[in-house]
């Protein structure tokens, strides 16, 4: 059962963003995020869902795996969405007793609303078009330049794909020895929160020291395989642009100054 | 000079107590000497704690010797700055096979070796393509290794050693944890590079069949080399194998007890096939 839980939801598809290189699709959407909090109007509201839709339609991933993502904030959607329209002073349209919803209110409502669920929308593309192991890689190159303040940019990326590689094996582990230890009678079920955590005590502790004996000898194995830091490294796979990356920022740039352009002029 | 030369090596692993004071002090190995000749498949046998991982780690200078010395294709470890280049030219495969992939797909990590030794882009490709033509992987090249069996995952870890190009590739029981499929497509891969790329083979193992084909084997107890020979002197000398808790192939143990018994059998014994001809001739 705990296996079945994917960390990153890459969707694999053959479209043009899934080919895209991965520092594009980082700096897209964080361009696009900026993009929602310049858009203001209708005409910007407007442009930024046709861009949206455009982008889905070509990463060719279905929308309902889109709007999945939603779901786990929907909540936050809810309260956010609630407080803006009630709290909002404005010309008042309706009105029950200390409960008033004014005109202001239903505007900035309805902007948070669409700026909320754009932005997640946005960076799920990202997520569903990318692998993570891309992800890494675009966000080790992004950040190379920190390397000059002493940022240890490569051991970070370092770490974080090793840690991807060993969630499926930490996760088959913990199935394993909670088996093991409900064949002896432990339970995992029942009870309510506080002796349901309690009962995973004896859960973490041996997959702790399973953890560190793991990473002893991934250490070992990586040193065997002459690994000495990032310094004259090479790399199988470096991430080289092709036209259509420098394309793809053309084409979000210009989408940006036109969302700027229908904010001074609206 | 061979490729791995031991003279007086000793090791000793050192406990120490909360203030960094010396606890205990126990000696994996002692006083062992070592030739081991380019091209050869050489086996290390023992029991469980007989110091053969030990010794293992020193060729691959994973471990420095406490005393004595161990050259490595005439580099002194000890001695050596750099040590990757020794790890470069004598790769090591571990036991357990999750624990040394590194990638999560396997192309990714048979070029991981390359990539440190700052090989240009390229050749590492060339490098991972023919490796893993070695060990008949290349159809799995774009899989993630967790969804292998546990002897393709050792095939991968084979591959990512070779893509260093090494002169020797040391095994540290890397069967131990395969079913008997498993051990037999990783032992054909080893024999295949012993053969056809004339990689020396220093396989660790306790399992005796496996040592059946090496050229020259090396009993360890209790941290020295008790005997060493070809499998046929080795296997010839049951009773000495068994006081060092070793077990003797099925046929050969059976050959010898036949002896015992008074049946006229020659000495070491090793397959079922000549013991058949041994007995009709």
């Amino acid at each position: 059962m705990i296996r079945d839980i994917t960390i990153g939801q890459y969707y694999p598809a053959d479209s043009i963003l899934h080919r895209l290189d991965p520092r594009v699709k980082f700096i897209g959407t964080f361009l696009f995020l900026v993009s929602l909090f310049v858009a203001d109007s209708f005409w910007g509201y407007l442009l930024a869902t046709c861009f949206l839709a455009g982008i889905i339609a070509l990463s060719k991933v279905p929308v309902k795996f889109m709007l999945k993502g939603l779901k786990p904030l929907f909540i936050l959607l809810l309260i956010t969405v609630i407080f803006n329209l009630f709290l909002i002073p404005g010309t008042v349209v309706w009105e029950l007793g200390f409960l008033k919803i004014t005109q202001e209110g239903i505007t900035q409502a309805v902007k948070i609303g669409i700026r909320l669920v754009y932005l997640v929308i946005g960076s799920s593309v990202m997520t569903l078009t990318t692998t993570p192991n891309q992800l890494t890689d675009g966000l080790e190159r992004i950040m190379k330049p920190l390397n000059k303040i002493k940022v240890p940019v490569h051991e970070i990326s370092m770490m974080m794909s090793i840690a991807l590689r060993f969630i499926p094996i930490l996760m088959e582990e913990t199935d394993k020895i909670m088996k093991a230890q409900m064949a002896r009678g432990a339970d995992f079920e029942s009870g309510n929160l506080i002796q349901k955590a309690k009962s995973l005590i004896p859960l973490l502790v041996p997959l702790f020291i399973s953890a560190f004996r793991r990473a002893d000898d991934l250490a070992m194995a990586m040193e065997a395989r002459c690994y000495h830091g990032g310094e004259n490294r090479t790399q199988m796979k470096p991430l080289v642009y092709q036209g259509h990356d420098y394309g793809a920022y053309g084409v979000t740039l210009v989408y940006l100054a036109a969302e700027i352009v229908i904010r001074t002029v609206m | 000079m061979g490729i791995i030369k031991a003279r007086k090596l000793k090791y000793d692993y050192i406990k120490y107590d909360e203030n960094g004071q010396q606890q205990d002090c126990y000696t994996a190995v002692d006083q062992v000497d070592l030739d081991v000749s380019q091209g050869q498949f050489i086996a290390i046998l023992g029991h469980n704690g007989s110091g053969k991982s030990t010794l293992a780690k020193h060729m691959n200078a994973l471990l420095i010797p406490t005393e004595g010395s161990i050259w490595v294709d005439g580099r002194d470890t000890a001695a050596e700055p750099e040590l990757w280049k020794i790890r470069q030219k004598a790769g090591m495969v571990f036991q357990n096979p999750d624990n040394q992939i590194i990638g999560t797909v396997v192309e990714e990590d048979v070029g991981f070796g390359p990539e440190n030794m700052g090989v240009p882009t390229d050749a590492i490709w060339e490098r991972v393509n023919k490796s893993l033509e070695a060990v008949g992987m290349t159809a799995y090249r774009h899989r993630s290794p967790n969804k292998l069996s546990g002897g393709q995952k050792q095939r991968v870890a084979i591959a990512g050693v070779m893509a260093m190009q090494p002169k020797c590739i040391i095994l540290d029981e890397p069967t131990a944890m395969l079913d008997p499929n498993g051990r037999k497509e990783v032992l054909k891969a080893v024999h295949e590079l012993n053969e056809k790329e004339g990689i020396t083979v220093i396989l660790i193992t306790h399992y005796m069949e496996e040592v059946i084909d090496a050229d020259r084997v090396f009993v360890m107890d209790q941290g020295h080399v008790v005997m060493q020979g070809t499998p046929r002197e080795i296997f010839s000398k049951v009773e000495e194998l068994k006081s060092y808790r070793l077990d003797v192939p099925q046929v050969t143990l059976l050959a010898w007890e036949l002896k015992q018994a008074g049946v006229d059998l020659p000495d070491g014994i090793l397959t079922t096939k000549e013991l058949v001809n041994a007995l009709c001739h």
